[in-house]
């Protein structure tokens, strides 16, 4: 049998989780999931269907074999997905043997209580918050995990991994709790509930290399495939599904794209890419001059688009 | 070694967040949308430079004010190591954020103005760091542009240091000193010209060449029991397996152990790590352990070596730093939380109010103040299983939870 050493020292005295890399990532994350089922009675992952949320449910898996994913997976759904997610989506919670949540923003919607966005930058994101804390107090969840990291965004940068919101989902950014060493504190009274980010220390391409890694099975769209497009304010948009608004002038060209992010279709630009194959995938990410997020036009509304949000409750 | 950990460290506008933005820059680790970013901010707040410091300070509040509030994480990976920084912030009343900043770090940058030099927020902030038991200093003497890159200057705050230095409790840290610009990126990533008087490394080369026994004390083995795993499936009928993080040493199948606080005995059966089980396995590793007998093991128990037992009491002493608006007073009660153990406790007494500036032990007002340290005495309703933090840091540290507001309220470094 082998040692499981994760490529760290012997005789550590472990304050911190990462003690070597990937694998080091891997365990922090692993720990965090346990903290998550010991300290709250009704946690839920959120699951987008997107890469971060996959690697996230492989970390579920890893944390509690040989028992299964001791909670559910939910969906909110803004309605504008890619096809290809929802397939892989229901394809996943099958061979996982887990529970499905899936609540619709366009209930919300027929509700009334949001109100779709028109225009040109038209999207659902936003709205996605009001389905969301609806669906918290519906179950009551105490504790919703999810796949944000750090590296995103500099609001995130700031975000602790157990982060409590209160009865209105708000983030207090300004006082937040304290968190030392590797000790979560949990503790909430009925009404608030936390967020936790089992990948906040994970980069956009600590997440590659894993999937990479453990070959792990993700949509067909983060690979690069011929779609018809057009292009606004230097993005690249869908020009298929008819989900994204495109006004008459702005003409329709096929391309070699793929999605470094797979959100809400109405706020995901692509990037014109050729790479095919996961390992085409981590050398590209290896070498990209732009970020992430830089392909998501909700970041770009003002400079503090993401605070706002998260203070209103956003993911 | 190839993850490390950083927190900055020094007063109000000694540039950590530029110093961080900076090692960014010339590290080629800002993609270009954000350095377009940062380069739009600079233009509309009228400067004639870019200030890196926007490439961390992600709140409205510190843009607006060009402080750093909250703990930033930033990261960034060289062909060598991948790194984490913690970017903490230098104003006296957000201490709390750099201790938390630095509570996980293995490195502290403590920066200090050259045209300032040793001040008193350089001593709390090194003194944070010594009883921390960070052991790698680097101390960063910042904006020597601001002093024409005086080697003169540089030395008197060396001097300084290494006489604050002297008084340190802490025997096994190393202490580097650098000459910077973090503005102009003088011995940031790259060597300078300006001061070619400086023979050592740049804060980059010096982080490079970091192995592990530079940043790492060794401790014994302690498994935290976080929860049990009972799949109760046809296939694993009959499996129970206590899932956690090994801290201080390493565990193998057939070690001897014993369960605190109820001390039996057993011997582990199994390790697994996911599906595939491991005849050993290291400090860091969240795995999960069956022993040969059927006992009783709960979330807060913890596994050692049955010849390695912490002490097990009902009583502590510990160093605390407190991070709550309310006074630590005594007779209050905290809930303890213990790696994964929580007790209720009594603070018992004040017995000290510490001066982060090494002249001792403060006049004793019996009660800490937001971002105050000192020697508290508390009475656990039940035992911990514990070590002097000087031992063990995972398992010498703890931290008090209000019980009325649920917060983190304060730290605590066990003597
Ligand atoms: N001339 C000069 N200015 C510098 C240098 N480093 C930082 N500054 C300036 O000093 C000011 C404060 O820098 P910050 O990086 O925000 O300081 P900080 O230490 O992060 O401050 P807090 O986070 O609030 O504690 C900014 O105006 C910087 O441009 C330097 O090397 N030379
Ligand atoms: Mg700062």
């Amino acid at each position: 049998m082998e040692t499981l050493i994760n490529e760290i020292e012997p005789q550590t005295t472990a304050n911190t989780l990462l003690q070597g890399l990937g694998n080091a990532l891997e365990n922090e994350a692993i720990y965090i999931f346990r903290e998550v089922v010991a300290q709250f009675e009704k946690p839920v992952l959120l699951f987008s269907g997107g890469k971060d949320s996959i690697t996230l449910v492989r970390l579920a898996q890893k944390a509690f074999w040989p028992a299964k994913i001791p909670f559910p997976l939910m969906h909110i759904d803004t309605g504008h997905n890619f096809p290809e997610t929802i397939a892989f989506r229901d394809k996943l919670v099958k061979e996982l043997d887990v529970e499905l949540i899936v609540r619709n923003v366009q209930d919300s919607i027929d509700q009334g209580k949001v109100i779709e966005e028109t225009g040109k930058y038209a999207s659902r994101n936003m709205l996605q918050t009001t389905t969301l804390l609806d669906a918290i107090e519906e179950f009551k969840f105490d504790a919703c995990i999810g796949g944000a990291r750090r590296d995103e965004e500099k609001a995130r940068a700031k975000e602790r991994i157990f982060s409590v919101r209160d009865d209105f989902g708000q983030w207090d950014e300004k006082n937040q709790r304290p968190e030392l060493f590797d000790m979560l504190n949990g503790t909430i009274e009925i009404g608030q509930n936390v967020r936790v980010f089992p990948i906040s220390n994970w980069t956009e391409l600590d997440v590659w290399s894993y999937i990479q890694k453990e070959d792990i099975e993700i949509p067909s769209i983060y690979f690069a495939h011929k779609r018809n497009i057009f292009l606004r304010d230097g993005l690249i948009w869908s020009a298929e599904d008819d989900v994204v608004f495109r006004a008459e002038d702005e003409v329709i060209e096929e391309r070699w794209v793929r999605f470094r992010t797979v959100g809400d279709m109405s706020c995901t630009a692509a990037v014109l890419s050729k790479a095919d194959s996961i390992d085409k995938v981590v050398a590209e990410i290896r070498d990209s001059k732009i970020s992430e997020r830089g392909a998501r036009i909700d970041d770009k509304r003002s400079e503090a688009a993401m605070e706002k949000r998260k203070q209103q409750g956003y993911f | 070694m190839n993850v490390l950990k950083i927190a900055t460290a020094g007063s109000v506008d000694d540039g950590k967040s530029t110093l961080i933005g900076r090692l960014l820059y010339d590290t080629k680790s800002l993609t270009e949308d954000k350095l377009e970013a940062i380069k739009k901010s600079s233009e509309q707040r009228g400067y004639d430079y870019l200030d890196f410091s926007l490439a961390t300070d992600g709140l409205v509040a510190e843009r607006e004010q060009g402080i750093t509030i909250d703990v930033a994480h930033i990261y960034f990976s060289t062909p060598t190591k991948s790194y984490i920084i913690a970017d903490t912030p230098g104003h006296v009343e957000y201490t709390r954020n750099m201790v938390t900043g630095a509570s996980t770090s293995q490195v502290a940058i403590i920066l200090i103005d050259a045209r300032k030099g040793v001040i008193e927020q350089t001593y709390r902030h090194f003194f944070i760091n010594n009883l921390l038991r960070v052991k790698n200093i680097i101390v960063a003497v910042n904006k020597m542009d601001l002093v024409d890159y005086s080697e003169d200057v540089f030395n008197a705050i060396k001097k300084d240091f290494e006489a604050l230095n002297a008084k340190s409790t802490y025997g096994e840290q190393i202490v580097s000193y650098i000459p910077v610009s973090a503005l102009k990126g003088d011995n940031i990533v790259d060597k300078t010209d300006a001061m070619s008087w400086h023979s050592g490394n740049t804060i980059l080369g010096h982080l490079e060449e970091l192995e592990a026994q530079d940043v790492y004390d060794s401790g014994k083995v302690r498994f935290p029991v976080q929860t049990v795993i009972r799949p109760k499936t046809d296939e694993f009928h009959d499996f129970r397996g206590y899932a956690g993080k090994i801290t201080g040493g390493s565990l193998k199948v057939g070690d001897a152990v014993t369960v605190l606080p109820s001390l039996t005995q057993s011997k582990i059966k199994e390790i697994f790590f996911f599906d595939k089980s491991y005849n050993e396995a290291y400090a860091g590793s969240s795995v999960n352990i069956t022993l040969e007998d059927d006992i009783n093991v709960t979330r807060g128990d913890m596994l050692v070596k049955t010849d390695e037992l912490p002490k097990i009491e009902k009583q502590v002493t510990a160093t605390v730093c407190w991070m709550d608006s309310k006074n630590l007073v005594p007779g209050t009660k905290y809930i303890v939380q213990h790696n994964t153990n929580r007790v209720l406790s009594k603070i018992d007494s004040i017995n000290s109010v510490i001066a982060t500036d090494y002249t001792g032990a403060q006049e004793n007002k019996n009660k800490l103040s937001l971002n105050e340290m000192g020697e508290v005495s508390i009475k656990l309703s039940k035992p911990i299983y514990f070590d002097s933090y000087a031992d063990n840091k995972s398992n010498g540290a703890f931290i008090l939870i209000d019980a009325q507001t649920n917060t983190t309220a304060g730290a605590g470094f066990i003597n």
